[in-house]
C-alpha cells in the first residue's frame, strides 16, 4: 500500500453569502449558503501528481486552500502523513505540519510582495521555521535555492517589479521550497502564462519533483497541461468529485459525461477535423446548484433519477465516477460514433 | 482580388523619458473579404497594440510614426477622430476580452443595442429594437425579446460576450477587430463563444482580425495566422501551414512547447529565455539570442519576411534556401 | 573610496528616479517646496537666527511699542518688521511662534497618523465585530467638525485640570486634540487598503508559510497601504497649522507665554483698523504662505505618486 501523503475524507465547505441582516430582515429573504466544497474525498500518494480539473465555480481552488490551511473545513477531515489537521488546535501544534505543506499561486503578479526584495522574500520561511542560523547560512540557502529555479544570486537583490511573469512564479516556487516541504499545492502555475514560458516551468517542475522526491497537488482547467504533468485526476464540477481516474484511463475511457465535454472542448492542434458534439449550457451559479446530479441540465444521457438523487463516486474499472448512466450501464462508448 | 484591411510597414512607438521605445515595428499584412486571420503571439509581443490601432483606439502616449492603415483602399490612420469614429462603428466592430466592461452597467443590453444600431444605420426606433431583437436571437441569447431589457450583470459571462458580439455586428460592419475574445471565460464557453463567431461571420461574410495568445482557438478558427514577436511579423501564412509545419524557429519551438493531450510525455521541448522588453530588442532579428540555428547574419541584419516553404517567414535560413535554389537552378 | 562610489551612486539614483524627475519638473513643488523649507529652517532655528528674543523680558522696552517695519517712516532697522504693543519684535515674534505653529502641526499630525493605522489595521486586518466597532467610533467622530472635537477637549481638559497645571501641558493637550480630531480619515483609508491587500496572494502566502498574524500586517500589509497615507498626512499637516492657528485666536490654544501665529494675528487683530497694520498682517502672511506651500507640495506628492497620471 503506497505511503499516503494527503487524505481527504467527506469535506466540506460552505460560505455564508447571505445578505445583511437588515437587508434580509426588509425583504423577507432567508440565509442564503454557497457550497464551494461539497463533500470531496481523495488520496494522494507520496511522490505521484494529482490533478483537480475544473471550471470556475467547481471548488478546485477552495479545495487546495484547504489542504494548505487557509480555509478551514466545515466538516469531513483532512489528514497529512496521517493526522487530521482538526485534530491539533493551536497554532504552534500545526507548524510542524503546516511546514511540510507548501502551496504555489496563481498570479504572479499578486503573489510576491512589491515591497520585499526577492532575497527576502524567499528567506521568510527559512526564518519562520529557524531552519538555518545565521545570517551567512540563510545567505548562502537562498542562492541555492534560487539556482535551483534557474536563476541567479544577484536576481535575489532586486525587487519583483524587475522580473517576468515566469521568473516571478520561478520566485514563488523556491519560496514554496524554502521550508522544505514535502507537498506543494500548485493553483494553476501556468494558467497566466505564455506557452512557451509554460513549458519552461512545467518542465522546471517535473525535474524538482525527480529531484527533491516531491508530490503535488496541481490545479488546472487545462486538460492537455493536466495530461503532461499527473500520474491520477480529479475531475470537480459545482464543487463535488464526479470523476477519479489514473491518466490512461481518463483520456482514453473517459466515462462522466462531464468529463467527456472537458475533452470534447479541447482545441484541436493536431487539425484532426475532428467533429464536435454541440455543447449545451453553462456552468450554473453555485449558489442555486440544481437538485440531484448537479450536471443533469447538461447532461445528453440524463433520467429521472439524475434530477432527483445524487449520484455517490463508486468504482468502474479501478477508477471512481459519479454518475447514474454509468451504473446503469446507459452510456454509449468512448469516443462517441458521430 | 483587392484586399479589405492593409498594414503597410505599420510602426508604433511609446515616448518615454528614457527614450523612445518601439511597440510595433514595421508591420505589413492584409486580411481578404469574409477572411478569418489570427495573430497570434506571447505577451508584449505587440498584438493587442497593432488591433488597437487599426480600431483606432491607441491609448496615447502610444502613437503611430509610420507607415499605412488602409480600409478597402482608403487610409484610416489619419482621419481626424470623428471620422474615424464613423468608420469605427459602422466598418470595424470590436470585441474586447472582458466582457464585463465591454457593456455599460448601467444601461439595458437592449438600449446599447438600439443606441449602435440608430448611430450607424438610418433606422426609426421600431425598427431598430426589431433589428436588435433578430441580433439578440443570433447570437443565442434565449428569449431574446424578454431579455431586451435585462441589465448587462444580469447575464453570465458568456451571454454577455454574445451581447457583446452582437454589438459588434450591429451595424453590419466588414471587419471584426477581436482581442482575445475568450480568454476570460470557461473552457466550455470558449467552445461556444469560438463557433458561433465563426458562423456568423461566414454568414455575414465578415472578416475577423482575431487576436489571441491561445494557439488552439486559432487553430480551430483562422484561415490564415500571423505570428507576432517583439513587435514584428515573424511568420504568416495558412493555419495550416503555420501550425503542422511551421518555418520560422519562434514557430517552431511555440508550437512546440504547447502540450497535447496523446502527445509525448518527457520534457516539454522549451525556449529558452523570454521576450526580450521593448527597450532591449537586439539588433538585427529579435529572435537570435533565443534561437538554436542562429547565424551570424541573423545577430546584424534584420530580416524580411522571405518565402519558406507554405508560409512568409522573417527567417535568414530561408534566404539561403532561395539563394541554394538559384544556384542549383 | 569604494563607499564614497556607493554613495554618490545612490544620490545619482535617487536624482534620477522617477520621484525627484517628476519633482524637478513641477515649479509648482519647487517653489513651495523651497517656502516651506526657508519657513521650517527659520523656525527650527529661530532662536540663533531671530535679531531678538521676544520672550525675553530683559530686552523689550515699551519705548519701541508701535514701531512701524523698517521701509515706513519712522521704522527702524533694528526691527525690520515692526514691533507690537509691547516692543517686541514683529519678525522675531513670527519665527518663534511659526516654531510653535510647526511643532503643534507636526506632532499632532504624527498622533493621527499613529493612532489612524493602528485602527485601521486592526479594522482591516480582524473585519467583524472588531471592524464594525471601530468603524461606527469613527463615523459617530465624522458627525463632529475636527475643530468642535478639539475645542470639545480642549475645553473639558481646562474644566477638570487646575488653573496652575493648564499651561504646562497645555501644548501636550493641543496636540493630542487635533491629532483625536483627525485620526478617522487615516484609519479609513488604511481600512480599506488592508480589506484589499489581506485578500492578495501575497499574504496569503505569508499565512501559508506559517507567519504570525500580526508580523504579517507589520511587515506585509503596513509598507504598502503608507502611500496614500503620506499623502495625506501632508494635507493633514497644513490643516493642523491652521486648526492650531484657529484655536489660539480664539483664545484655546497655546497659552499666551508662547505664542503661535494663530496668537500674534489675534493680538495685532485688535489694533488693525487703528493703523498699526503690520502686527497682524505680517503674521497672517507668513501663516497663508505657510500652509498654501505645505498643500501644493501635498498636491505634488499625490500626483506623483498616482500610477495613472504617469
Amino acid at each position: 500500500m503506497a505511503d499516503t501523503v494527503l487524505r481527504l475524507n467527506d469535506v466540506r465547505r460552505l460560505f455564508d453569502v447571505s445578505a445583511p441582516w437588515l437587508a434580509r430582515v426588509l425583504s423577507g429573504s432567508g440565509p442564503r449558503t454557497l457550497k464551494a466544497v461539497d463533500g470531496v474525498s481523495f488520496e494522494i500518494a507520496r511522490g505521484e501528481t494529482f490533478a483537480l480539473v475544473g471550471e470556475s465555480g467547481c471548488g478546485k481552488s477552495t479545495v487546495a486552500r484547504l489542504v494548505v490551511g487557509l480555509y478551514e473545513p466545515s466538516s469531513g477531515a483532512i489528514e497529512i502523513d496521517g493526522t487530521d489537521i482538526a485534530s491539533l488546535k493551536t497554532r504552534a501544534s500545526q507548524a510542524p505540519i503546516r511546514r511540510r505543506v507548501q502551496m504555489v499561486f496563481q498570479d504572479p503578479y499578486a503573489s510576491l510582495n512589491p515591497r520585499w526584495r526577492v532575497r527576502d522574500i524567499i528567506a521568510e520561511p527559512i526564518r519562520t521555521h529557524r531552519l538555518v542560523k545565521g545570517e551567512a547560512a540563510i545567505a548562502a540557502r537562498v542562492d541555492e535555492l534560487l539556482r535551483q529555479v534557474s536563476l541567479t544570486p544577484a536576481d535575489g537583490n532586486k525587487f519583483p517589479h524587475a522580473f517576468s511573469g515566469g521568473q516571478r512564479q520561478r520566485i514563488s516556487i523556491a519560496r514554496a521550497l524554502a521550508s522544505e516541504p514535502e507537498f506543494l499545492v500548485l493553483d494553476e502555475p501556468t494558467s497566466a502564462l505564455d506557452v512557451s514560458v509554460q513549458a519552461q516551468i512545467l518542465n522546471l517542475m517535473k525535474d524538482l519533483q525527480r529531484r527533491l522526491g516531491l508530490t503535488y497537488l496541481f490545479i488546472s482547467h487545462n486538460l492537455a497541461v493536466i495530461y503532461h504533468v499527473s500520474d491520477k485526476i480529479g475531475v470537480m464540477y459545482l464543487g463535488r468529485l464526479v470523476e477519479i481516474a489514473s491518466k490512461a484511463d481518463l483520456f482514453a475511457r473517459p466515462l462522466h459525461p462531464y468529463t467527456r465535454l472537458l475533452l470534447d472542448t479541447v482545441p484541436d492542434l493536431a487539425m484532426t477535423g475532428r467533429e464536435r458534439q454541440p455543447v449545451r449550457g453553462e456552468v450554473p451559479n453555485p449558489i442555486d446548484p440544481p437538485s440531484g446530479c448537479a450536471f443533469h441540465p447538461r447532461c445528453p444521457y440524463a433520467n429521472d433519477r439524475c434530477k432527483t438523487e445524487r449520484p455517490s463516486l463508486l468504482a468502474s474499472g479501478g477508477n471512481l465516477v459519479a454518475c447514474h448512466a454509468v451504473e446503469e450501464g446507459r452510456l454509449p462508448g468512448w469516443p462517441l460514433q458521430v | 482580388m483587392s484586399a479589405l484591411l492593409e498594414l503597410r510597414h505599420v510602426r508604433i512607438e511609446l515616448p518615454t523619458r528614457r527614450g523612445t521605445l518601439v511597440a510595433v515595428d514595421d508591420v505589413s499584412f492584409s486580411i481578404g473579404e469574409g477572411e478569418v486571420l489570427g495573430v497570434v503571439g506571447e505577451s508584449g509581443a505587440g498584438k493587442s497594440i497593432t488591433a488597437a490601432a487599426i480600431i483606432g483606439l491607441l491609448e496615447p502616449p502610444l502613437r503611430q510614426t509610420g507607415g499605412e492603415i488602409l480600409l478597402e483602399g482608403g487610409r484610416i490612420d489619419n482621419l481626424p477622430p470623428d471620422a474615424f469614429r464613423r468608420v469605427r462603428g459602422k466598418q470595424i466592430g470590436a470585441i474586447f476580452q472582458d466582457p464585463l466592461t465591454s457593456l455599460n452597467p448601467l444601461y439595458t443590453i437592449g438600449r446599447q443595442l438600439v443606441e449602435t444600431i440608430q448611430t450607424h444605420l438610418q433606422l426609426g426606433d421600431k425598427a431598430a429594437r426589431t433589428r436588435a431583437i433578430e441580433l439578440l436571437q443570433e447570437v443565442g441569447i434565449p428569449g431574446a425579446a424578454e431579455r431586451f431589457g435585462a441589465y448587462p450583470h444580469q447575464f453570465s459571462g458568456g451571454m454577455r460576450q454574445r451581447v457583446v458580439i452582437a454589438l459588434a455586428l450591429a451595424a453590419n460592419p466588414r471587419l471584426i477587430v477581436a482581442d482575445e475574445p475568450t480568454t476570460a471565460l470557461d473552457v466550455s464557453t470558449q467552445a461556444q463563444i469560438i463557433s458561433l463567431l465563426k458562423r456568423l461571420c461566414r454568414d455575414h461574410g465578415t472578416a475577423v482580425m482575431l487576436v489571441t495568445h491561445d494557439m488552439g482557438v486559432i487553430a480551430e478558427t483562422a484561415d490564415r495566422v500571423a505570428v507576432m514577436y517583439a513587435g514584428r511579423i515573424a511568420e504568416i501564412g495558412p493555419v495550416r501551414q503555420v501550425v503542422k509545419h511551421p518555418q520560422h524557429p519562434y514557430t517552431v519551438g511555440l508550437m512546440g512547447s504547447i502540450p497535447s493531450i496523446g502527445g509525448a510525455l518527457g520534457r516539454l521541448p522549451q525556449i529558452d529565455g523570454a521576450m526580450p522588453r521593448l527597450g532591449s530588442i537586439p539588433p538585427g532579428c529579435a529572435f537570435n539570442p533565443r534561437c538554436p540555428r542562429v547565424m551570424d547574419r541573423c545577430r546584424v541584419e534584420r530580416p524580411d519576411l522571405l518565402q519558406a516553404d507554405g508560409t512568409l517567414a522573417a527567417c535568414w535560413l530561408h534566404a539561403e534556401q532561395v539563394a541554394e535554389g538559384a544556384v542549383h537552378g | 573610496m569604494a563607499a564614497d562610489a556607493i554613495k554618490a551612486g545612490l544620490v545619482r539614483r535617487l536624482w534620477d528616479a522617477d520621484l525627484a524627475y517628476s519633482f524637478r519638473r513641477s515649479p509648482v513643488a519647487v517653489v513651495s517646496a523651497i517656502v516651506t523649507l526657508a519657513l521650517i529652517l527659520g523656525a527650527v532655528f529661530a532662536p540663533w537666527v531671530a535679531p531678538h528674543n521676544p520672550f525675553d523680558l530683559s530686552t523689550i522696552s515699551l519705548i519701541d511699542a508701535f514701531d512701524p517695519p523698517q521701509w515706513v517712516d519712522g521704522g527702524s532697522p533694528d526691527f525690520p518688521l515692526g514691533t507690537d504693543e509691547q516692543g517686541r519684535d514683529v519678525l522675531s515674534a513670527i519665527l518663534f511662534g511659526a516654531r510653535i505653529s510647526l511643532g503643534v502641526g507636526l506632532f499632532s499630525t504624527v498622533f493621527a497618523v499613529t493612532l489612524g493605522i493602528t485602527a485601521g489595521l486592526i479594522a482591516g486586518w480582524r473585519g467583524g465585530l472588531v471592524d464594525a466597532f471601530i468603524m461606527r467610533i469613527a463615523d459617530v467622530q465624522l458627525s463632529f467638525p475636527a475643530i468642535l472635537v478639539a475645542l470639545l477637549i480642549d475645553g473639558i481638559v481646562r474644566s477638570t485640570l487646575p488653573h496652575d497645571q493648564q499651561d504646562q501641558i497645555a501644548l501636550v493637550v493641543l496636540v493630542g486634540s487635533i491629532g483625536l480630531s483627525g485620526w478617522v480619515q487615516f484609519a479609513r483609508l488604511v481600512r480599506g487598503s488592508t480589506l484589499v491587500e489581506r485578500n492578495k496572494e501575497y499574504v496569503q502566502a505569508a499565512r501559508v508559510i506559517g507567519v504570525h498574524p500580526m508580523r504579517i500586517v507589520v511587515t506585509h500589509v503596513l509598507p504598502n497601504v503608507l502611500t496614500p497615507v503620506l499623502v495625506v498626512a501632508t494635507i493633514y499637516f497644513a490643516f493642523a497649522i491652521i486648526t492650531e492657528a484657529t484655536l489660539s485666536f480664539l483664545g484655546v490654544g497655546v497659552p499666551p507665554t508662547e505664542p503661535s501665529l494663530g496668537t500674534l494675528i489675534r493680538i495685532g487683530n485688535g489694533y488693525l483698523f487703528s493703523g498699526e497694520w503690520w502686527i497682524t498682517v505680517f503674521p497672517a502672511v507668513t501663516l497663508a504662505a505657510l500652509v498654501l506651500s505645505v498643500n501644493l507640495l501635498g498636491d505634488w506628492v499625490r500626483d506623483a505618486f498616482n500610477p495613472r497620471l504617469q
